[in-house]
């Protein structure tokens, strides 16, 4: 296939019609909108299920009811339509389908605003709604990226019976690139063996997150967890750049890691030996990664576009070896290269105690930036 | 026929059933709308393409009783879980079934927009006037004075307003095929109960939208009556509040014969 420009939610859309998506059902909010607005069109063209349910609530429910026949099933939101989507996203996991969830968050909290910001981190890495479980999630920071991590989004539900979810900011949602779709995959309408179908010349099939005896729920969260483990040992990913001799190391997720790569790559014109680390799978997180480097490295600058939610896995990982600075923009505000360049700037040339909340020191940089 | 072939055999348990013995306490009428839906759906030999979708209250073991394929919705959800099964199995038999907190008040917003959508499904709706599993609570069904655990001086229509009368507001939808309200105090009307489930069974088998049956049903145990008084009470409180009456049947429904 040729690189055509595209926007971000209309490659996420078509790259899942194209990974086999066979029902859709979703609700608008922006920024997140030419999601469903793309499959409301393209869905019925190919005989398969589109529909804009009453609410997120509903729009959850309803994915999780397809996902129950077996079916390859997707919904869509951003922040506050994720909020309601929460409850839906438990009784998945509980009842171990498969579901592919793209969250393109805007900022909040509250309605906040409809602009890019990556103020959903804990409630999806961290979150999901309640119970004891830990969704994959994807982290793409280019339309390219969103499309590839899109088609493995859906093998990655089916081989574990799990929720997948894909995040990214408005702005990647917004924004048109050159990007390849895949080739259109063939629908396999084989159902599996645990799939709600109608006793036909089989036993019945019982789909549930109910486990009313609480030893066989302590046994569904042990096996849940097991899974996780499997999916730790298998899945991890991120993207490393420059980091071979790296004595300063950024980590970054999505449109925030992409702004820092060209701060790096700015500051390494400079000869400044900074490297960067890009989460791939924010959950699960790359921990032993960043413990390593942080052997290697003598010091670390999260950048995020939010207040600090991954700086605190970061700082778990790191374990106090050496100093976490951290830099972010939120609100809606995206960084530019040359804000986190000066922080790398500064972490290179100024020396830094290890501090057990770097988000101090930033807040007074902020405040001396506004005066 | 057994040892007599002169005794013919008039009365069974339907083969939708398993062999499980219910939870329901002693007097209430979950079971039987339970065997009423099990029989229906033996006569009309759905039980290999039947998908039920259990909700939250009393019922939430109603996959333990029904002997097809079944999922367990979240509170109010099961006409949202449904609606996704039937879109992607549209030739498959759908039906919820639902109490009165589950369906009218936290879950209304799902059952009036699958109404609304004509989505062919069937929704068994339970109007005991209370929430049951939680211990007899104050329900969107709860009459004007009657007293629950949550309404201890009775329901007051100044603070909490009135009950909703949900099959009367379904049936002004263009989109449901077959709305009306029955209910099970008396063999009379356990009979009418039955007709009504297969009609809407009927009603989504051949595609003409959204079919609920809503049954009043007793609650002895939070009502704190005996299972006889619970009966009277239905036919002495809730029907003059909740009338049984055809609010919306499909003229389609008149050429069918059962």
């Amino acid at each position: 296939m040729a690189k055509e420009l595209l926007k971000g939610n209309e490659a996420i859309a078509e790259a899942a019609i194209r990974s086999g998506l066979e029902a859709y059902f979703g609700y608008p909010i922006t920024p997140q909108t030419e999601l469903l607005e793309w499959l409301s069109k393209r869905m019925p063209e190919l005989g398969r299920t589109f529909m804009q349910a009453e609410s997120e609530l509903a729009a959850i429910n309803m994915v999780y009811g397809a996902a129950c026949t077996g079916a390859r099933v997707m919904t869509s939101s951003s922040s506050p339509g994720i909020s309601l989507m929460m409850e839906g996203i438990s009784y998945i996991a509980g009842t171990e389908v498969p579901v592919v969830l793209v969250d393109v968050m805007r900022a909040g909290p509250g309605l906040g605003n409809i602009a890019p910001a990556q103020s959903d981190y804990n409630q999806i890495v961290h979150g999901g709604g309640h119970g004891d479980f830990r969704p994959i999630v994807l982290a793409p920071a280019s339309v390219q990226e969103s499309i590839d991590l899109t088609v493995e989004a859906f093998e990655l539900a089916d081989r574990y019976r799990a929720i997948v979810v894909v995040l990214i900011d408005g702005s990647i949602g917004q924004m048109m690139e050159p990007a390849e779709l895949p080739p259109m995959r063939h629908i396999d309408r084989q159902r599996p063996t645990w799939a709600v179908t109608g006793a036909k010349d089989r036993d019945r099939r019982i789909l549930s997150s109910i486990y009313i005896d609480p030893e066989n729920e302590e046994e569904t969260n042990l096996r849940i967890l097991e899974r996780w483990k499997e999916i730790e040992a298998n899945e991890m990913r991120y993207k490393e750049y420059y980091l071979e001799d790296a004595e300063l190391v950024v980590v970054g997720f999505g449109t925030a890691g992409r702004v820092a790569l060209s701060a790096v790559r700015a500051a390494r014109a400079e000869g400044i030996p900074v490297g960067l680390l890009r989460p791939i799978t924010v959950s699960p997180f790359p921990y032993a990664r960043i413990k390593e480097l942080s052997n290697l490295a003598c010091g670390m600058l999260v950048v995020e576009m939010n207040t600090g939610q991954m700086l605190l896995d970061v700082q778990a990982a790191v374990g106090g070896k050496i100093p976490v600075e951290f830099y972010g923009r939120m609100g809606g505000v995206v960084p530019l290269p040359d804000e986190i360049h000066e922080e790398i700037s500064r972490l290179c040339y100024e020396p830094v105690a290890p501090s057990a909340d770097p988000r101090e020191s930033w807040m007074d940089r902020m405040d001396l930036a506004k005066n | 026929m057994g040892l007599n072939p002169q005794v013919e055999t008039v009365y069974k348990r339907p083969t939708t059933f398993t062999p499980a013995t219910t939870h329901y306490c002693p007097g209430c009428t979950h079971g039987v709308a339970h065997r009423l839906v099990a029989e229906v759906l033996e006569e009309m030999n759905l039980q290999e393409k039947t998908i039920g979708v259990a909700s939250v209250g009393c019922s939430v073991f109603a996959y333990n009783y029904f002997d097809c394929d079944f999922v367990e919705a979240a509170h109010g959800r099961a006409p949202a879980m449904a609606t996704g099964i039937k879109r992607v199995l549209p030739d498959r038999i759908v039906f919820t079934y639902q109490g009165d907190g589950d369906l009218a008040s936290i879950g209304m917003a799902e059952i009036v927009h699958s109404a609304a959508r004509g989505e062919n499904i069937t929704a068994i709706f339970i109007n005991n006037a209370n929430y049951g599993m939680t211990g007899g609570q104050m329900a969107p069904t709860t009459l004007p004075g009657q007293k629950t655990t949550s309404s201890p001086m009775g329901r007051d229509i100044e603070n909490n307003g009135f009950p909703i009368r949900t099959a009367e507001m379904l049936a002004t939808l263009d989109g449901a095929g077959y709305i009306v309200r029955r209910s099970l105090h008396d063999p009379t009307n356990i009979r009418k109960a039955k007709k009504a489930i297969r009609l809407a069974f009927e009603t989504q088998e051949r595609g003409l939208g959204f079919s609920m049956v809503e049954l009043l049903s007793t609650c002895p145990t939070n009502w704190g009556m005996n299972p006889i008084q619970s009966l009277q009470w239905i036919e002495e409180h809730m029907i003059p509040y909740f009338p049984l009456e055809d609010f919306k049947v499909s003229p389609i429904l008149s050429q069918v014969r059962i």
